[in-house]
């Protein structure tokens, strides 16, 4: 059964179809990777799913809802979560009040009940000894981890990741792949956008690329990679 | 290993100042039993600026809207009272409640439509708005249109708790109206600040400052931060409303610019609120009580003092941007209503203490 799914959908900002009949289908339990040049509209895809965005045409499903018009804020109460391309905490709150936000609000719960729940979430990211400091004092790799720790802590059933690899050293990079990959076992369906292809492919079980706002490519990493269009257009390989 | 949570706000210095603000309040309750009119009046003043500081604060501070445009609620709050005294003959304690009900039905389309603007545009329209108010207002010649009018001291003398405070405390009429005023003042503060700790600790708190850090961030994680404005909003007319009901109940006499004065009602609270420290509840106590000190040195100086708080306000937002409270609390560390929720317990238990 597919978690998500789109049919035909499309975006434009004035003349410039940024979203071109983009149609494709998440089964649950899965972990998809979006990649694609810089303008390809990988971003506008994720705002369009997160509801961030409202398509101009075509029809998003969410876990058995159409969920087209739906705004922002009500998917994440179905369960739709997200991390940002640029980290965005709560500066001034402490990492635990992050995701005391995130978990109260996101899941419509009070802070008793989310208050296991959000300590299970910053152990599982490694965040728990630093849960009671100001979220503004976090390394990049720690806002990375908060990012995807505060998108847990709505209890998602789809997890959307930003680009949450890029900038960081090799390390840092295989600790966090690490971590993602073990919340994917545990049945999260997960949709990644990222540049830093080999931590992507260390946990995608499906590629999907896009170009010019078309889905030129979906299918096994492996095969995908190796497919001449996308060489040419995405890798700039002269095949 | 037993993996139990909990979480705590409290800090040594928060249990301290919970007691000493207690007894505080019983001394200030008790106050007219021994202090001169004089001080009850300066005290009605202190407390009725705290009160509406809190609210500023909660706008501007957890809120982000920084409205100009306060003292359109202090007016139309103290017109709704003297409406409802002169025109409908009610009484005038009980007329403060309508007064703050009368800034609340302001407050909608106010917020209808400056809502629409952002930052600095937010801030002139509530200005704008609050002036379109006045102007109005100056029309309604049963009440004095342009010139004023005052309370009839007929219905000054009906109060009943007047009658009561002259026989208990052997004292004028006028003199009980003050310490009439004072008490319903210090109730007014003391429940405004009490109501605001109680929101900054809820869920809805929490929602605030986390549209205050990052809005997009906030809506990411399915708070409603549209609704949140409307809350905050309509929370601070409402009792700068009630603030000023019980202002112009005491002054017993009132006219448009007065009562819409932007310089009174919103420019120094404004400058008690950034001096105190802004986004903090400690911040307005300070500020006040600085405010009121500068006001009584320098009351003989004339437009000196306007100039003097200026340049205060300028120097403390350039070299102590959190305010005064902020200077202490960063060097001590002390919290009187500590907000910040603290995971203690479980895993946490080694590092943590």
């Amino acid at each position: 059964m597919s978690i998500l799914s789109l049919d035909n959908v499309s975006k434009s900002f004035g003349a410039l179809k940024v979203t071109d009949a983009v149609s494709f289908d998440v089964p649950q339990g899965q972990a998809l990777g979006i990649i694609g040049p810089n303008g390809a509209g990988k971003s506008t895809l994720f705002n369009l799913i997160t509801g961030n965005l409202v398509s101009d045409e075509g029809r998003i499903d969410f876990d058995g809802q159409d969920v087209t018009r739906v705004p922002a804020m009500k998917r994440v109460a179905a369960g739709v979560g997200r991390s940002f391309q640029i980290p965005q905490p709560f500066e001034k709150l402490t990492v635990f009040e992050n995701l005391l936000v995130a978990a109260t609000h996101g899941r419509a719960a009070s802070e008793a009940e989310v208050l296991e729940p959000c300590a299970d979430v910053l152990r599982r990211t490694g965040l728990l000894p630093k849960a009671n400091s100001p979220a503004g004092t976090l390394s990049l790799l720690e806002r990375k981890r908060l990012e995807l720790a505060r998108a847990m802590a709505t209890g998602p059933k789809l997890l959307l990741l930003d680009e949450i690899a890029g900038g960081l050293t090799e390390a840092e990079c295989r600790s966090l792949v690490q971590t993602i990959r073990d919340i994917h076992a545990e049945g999260v369906t997960i949709i990644w956008i990222e540049h830093v292809l080999h931590a992507l492919n260390a946990v995608v079980e499906r590629l999907l690329v896009l170009d010019f706002g078309r889905v030129i490519g979906i299918g096994d990493p492996k095969e995908i990679m190796d497919s001449r269009e996308v060489r040419e257009i995405y890798l700039g390989i002269e095949v | 290993m037993a993996m139990t949570y909990s979480v705590t706000t409290r800090t040594g210095a928060s249990s301290i100042a919970m007691i000493a603000s207690l007894i505080l309040v019983v001394v200030l309750v008790a106050a007219p039993a021994f202090a001169s009119r004089g001080l009850i009046q300066d005290l009605f003043f202190i407390l009725t600026m705290l009160t509406l500081a809190q609210f500023w604060n909660l706008l501007a501070g957890y809120g982000g809207l920084v409205s100009v445009g306060q003292q359109a609620f202090v007016g139309i709050g103290a017109y709704a009272l003297y409406g409802a005294v002169i025109l409908g003959g009610a009484d005038p304690v009980l007329s403060i409640l309508l007064a703050g009900l009368a800034a609340l039905v302001l407050a909608v389309p106010t917020a209808y439509f400056a809502f629409r603007l952002q930052g600095a545009y937010f801030a002139i329209g509530t200005w704008v708005i609050a002036e379109v108010a006045r102007l109005s207002v100056a029309q309604w010649q049963a009440v004095g249109g342009g010139t004023g009018t005052s309370l009839p001291r007929s219905a000054l003398r009906e109060i009943g708790a007047v009658n009561w405070i002259e026989t208990a405390f052997d004292v004028r009429a006028s003199a009980a109206r003050d310490i009439l005023t004072y008490w319903l003042a210090l109730i007014l503060a003391v429940a405004t600040i009490a109501g605001i700790y109680w929101l900054l600790r809820s869920k809805a708190g929490l929602a605030l400052a986390a549209v205050r850090d990052n809005t997009e961030a906030a809506r990411s994680v399915g708070v409603d931060a549209g609704r949140m404005k409307w809350v905050v909003f309509l929370t601070s007319a409402f009792g700068t409303g009630l603030a000023g009901g019980l202002i112009y109940l005491q002054k017993a006499r009132i006219s448009p610019d007065a009562a819409f004065s932007v310089t009174d009602w919103t420019a120094y609270v404004i400058f008690i609120v950034v001096i105190g420290g802004i986004g903090t509840i400690e911040g307005p106590i300070l500020g006040v009580l600085v405010f009121f000190a500068l006001q009584s040195l320098l009351a003989d100086y004339g437009s000196w003092y306007l100039m003097v708080l200026g340049l205060i306000g300028i120097a403390v937002m350039l070299f102590a941007p959190r305010g005064l409270w902020g200077l202490i609390s960063e060097r001590t560390g002390i919290q009187l209503f500590p907000v910040r929720r603290r995971l203690v317990g479980g895993a946490l238990t080694q590092e943590e203490t």
